[in-house]
């Protein structure tokens, strides 16, 4: 909360705020100190926030139209794209609503692990952020269940016979999520429940996620601590709201490209033909924002081994603050670490890439080399790192490198014209 | 800004490149001008005429089309017969109704309101009519294809005599651009196949590409309005990003650093 009491300038104001301090939450997010030197990176955390609103408001839609059974559901997904009013608009935005919302989340994820902002005192909300991303990817895949086309059926088949792994007890849990002996109407009534469910935590998670955030105030491109309020900061709204919806409105225009002009482009074929248990499609392919850690599971020979080298790949993550050893966090200041960034980078767009294509011969081999690389990167390259690297020296204010745009950066390590400042 | 537009470029390069990832087996397929691609992309009226009846003379004595109903071919942005011509088409049609109340069922001119027509009535009888093989509803085939309606209009033209080596059984046919090259479907359309009442040739070509179109319409009965929509959409957000830049300059010149 701002450091200076708020007192509403109403008597009714005051009256409320005493009793439910609203206005003070209000006021404390329109003044809330942001570093000033953020740059279009950090647009995407607003972004995400839209594009969260935007799946709840069309899948709150979708659900008055939808018939979650299995003879009706893919029967109603036509009849919402045709017959209900802009129904084909709705379910294009919720479509590649999904897709804009991974794309925004991995540029977000991408900008922390340049800039460390996972790192010290910032943990908790890297990992609020974890758990958020693995309730979306739940979301998602029981999302694409819904319609009930053929990638939904074999989707739904393959990712929860992968809890069939489990040693004694898998088969049993695999029966238990279907709710039979195989993927069917108990399995989409289900699924259809919790996708419903899950968005809603996620927003709470998402409260949780900035609440933290506003405890130690955002990182910055240059990974130092701001004093706030500061020179170094400025008061989130007007200046950060304006910025944020300008960036919004660049992604907007992304987005409106997809619905109206390549609508189905980010989706497979073989979802418009409806759930067929008897006919297996040629390849399995889950969406593109699943590419990479389904290459992983494929990539070990051993089921059980996939599984967890899968699962491994996703909470790897949420142990990075402590992986990563080194002090500084801006990767601008740490020249080794930011090549190995683009080095993780590249690994993941390959993984992605890999695991579209069937995992036979080069594409395995591929594969193979790419999980390798990535469990190497966060559990001996990265701790390695922070002993070994010389990284540079880092400016003590952010109005420094910004005002003179100065490269000298020992005398921005002069305390004297650090006292000008204050 | 200049780094915000090379941000802008990455992802735009990110997001072009994802949908390569997908085609995995890559098959050149003829194509053709298809009037409904593009920003301002439109049905050709007389095509989709012509395509609904390549539909009903050739493709509908085995394939259904569940989801469309008579009144959508008088609908705005679809073939747009005249009220009074489809209700003609509609009543030219058989329908079962009922029960009554005698508790029987009956038959009676079908409606506007009603689905079209299936062929055969379930699944299994169109396969024992057909060898084995369902003939796939086509309501949204155009949509459940790899290549969309470069695939159909491909596959329509692409019947051929086997390579040598390649033997088909009974009542299977070679088509190069069908998965696996062998279909159970027989080559449907042969030049002068039916007489066009606008007096178009019908060639084979022609009636693929109309028959294309009308799948097309079929599959996204929206999308002339979908184009329309999402151009305003566009034009809307852009002038609206302009603003708020210059706002955004305008507010951030307050302090001494750029945005």
């Amino acid at each position: 909360m701002s450091d200076h009491e708020y007192t509403p300038k109403s008597n009714f104001g005051k009256w409320f705020n005493d009793r439910l301090p609203l206005l003070t939450l209000a006021n404390h997010l329109t003044d809330y100190p942001t570093p000033k030197n953020l740059n279009y990176w950090w647009t995407f955390g607003g972004i995400l926030t839209f594009c969260l609103v935007t799946q709840i408001v069309t899948g709150l839609v979708l659900a008055m139209h939808y018939i979650a059974h299995a003879d009706m559901a893919f029967d109603s997904v036509e009849h919402i794209m045709r017959d209900v009013n802009y129904g084909w608009l709705i379910r294009y935005i919720h479509a590649n609503g999904a897709s804009m919302f991974f794309l925004a989340v991995y540029i977000h994820i991408f900008r922390s692990l340049f800039y460390g902002s996972y790192k010290a005192p910032r943990e908790i909300i890297w990992i609020i952020g974890i758990i958020i991303y693995l309730l979306m990817m739940a979301a998602a895949f029981m999302g694409y269940v819904l319609p009930w086309g053929q990638m939904s059926f074999w989707g739904a088949t393959v990712i929860t016979n992968l809890f069939s792994a489990i040693p004694l007890v898998g088969e049993g849990i695999v029966t238990w999520l279907w709710g039979g002996y195989s993927v069917d109407n108990p399995t989409l009534t289900r699924f259809f429940t919790l996708h419903y469910l899950i968005p809603f935590l996620i927003l709470g998670l998402v409260v949780l996620h900035i609440w933290a955030l506003h405890v130690p105030g955002n990182n910055n491109p240059i990974g130092i601590d701001v004093k706030k309020p500061s020179k170094d900061t400025v008061p989130f709204h007007p200046y950060i709201v304006i910025k944020d919806a300008f960036a919004l409105l660049m992604f907007m225009i992304v987005f409106a490209f997809f619905v109206f002009y390549t609508p189905n482009i980010l989706g497979h074929a073989d979802n418009y033909i409806e759930a067929n248990p008897l006919v297996t499609p040629a390849h399995i392919v889950p969406e593109w924002y699943l590419l990479p850690f389904y290459a992983i599971l494929r990539s070990v020979p051993d089921k059980l081994m996939g599984v967890i080298a899968m699962l491994s790949a996703i909470f790897i993550l949420a142990a990075l603050p402590w992986l990563d050893t080194s002090k500084i966090r801006s990767a601008v200041f740490r020249p080794l670490y930011r090549q190995f960034y683009w080095i993780l980078v590249a690994d993941v767009l390959i993984l992605g890439y890999v695991g579209a294509m069937p995992a036979e011969g080069l594409y395995l081999l591929i594969a193979r080399v790419a999980t390798a690389y990535y469990f190497l990167h966060f559990l001996v390259i990265l701790p390695i790192l922070g002993f070994k690297e010389r990284t540079l020296p880092v400016p003590l204010s952010i109005t420094e490198p910004v005002l003179g745009g100065s490269s000298n950066l020992a005398a921005a390590r002069d305390d004297s014209r650090l006292d000008k400042l204050k | 800004m200049k780094k915000l537009l090379k941000l802008y470029f990455y992802i735009f390069f990110l997001i072009s490149f994802l949908p390569k990832v997908y085609a995995a087996e890559k098959v050149e397929y003829l194509t053709t001008d298809w009037s409904f691609k593009g920003l301002f992309g439109k049905f050709d009226r007389a095509a989709l005429q012509r395509g609904y009846h390549v539909y009903t003379e050739v493709c509908s004595s085995c394939h259904s089309m569940k989801y469309l109903s008579y009144r959508n071919l008088a609908q705005e942005g679809g073939p747009e017969f005249t009220e009074a011509e489809a209700k003609a088409i509609a009543a030219s049609f058989e329908v079962t109704d009922g029960p009554n109340s005698d508790g029987e069922m009956f038959t009676r001119p079908g409606k506007l309101s009603d689905k079209f027509v299936m062929p055969y009535d379930n699944v299994k009888a169109a396969q024992a009519a057909n060898g084995g093989a369902y003939p796939p509803d086509m309501s949204v085939l155009v949509k459940a294809r790899g290549g969309g309606v470069d695939y159909i209009y491909s596959l329509l033209q692409g019947y051929e005599d086997p390579p040598p080596g390649v033997t088909l059984d009974d009542g299977v046919y070679y088509n190069k651009y069908m998965y696996g090259n062998k279909i159970k479907m027989s080559n449907q359309l042969s030049d002068g196949l039916i007489e066009y009442s606008d007096g178009t040739k019908a060639t084979v070509e022609q009636m693929s590409k109309d028959v294309t179109t009308f799948l097309m319409w079929a599959a996204e009965p929206h999308l002339e309005s979908r184009h329309k929509m999402g151009f305003k959409a566009i034009v809307y957000l852009i002038i609206l990003t302009i603003l708020v830049y210059f706002s955004m300059k305008r507010i951030w010149s307050r302090i001494e650093t750029k945005v």
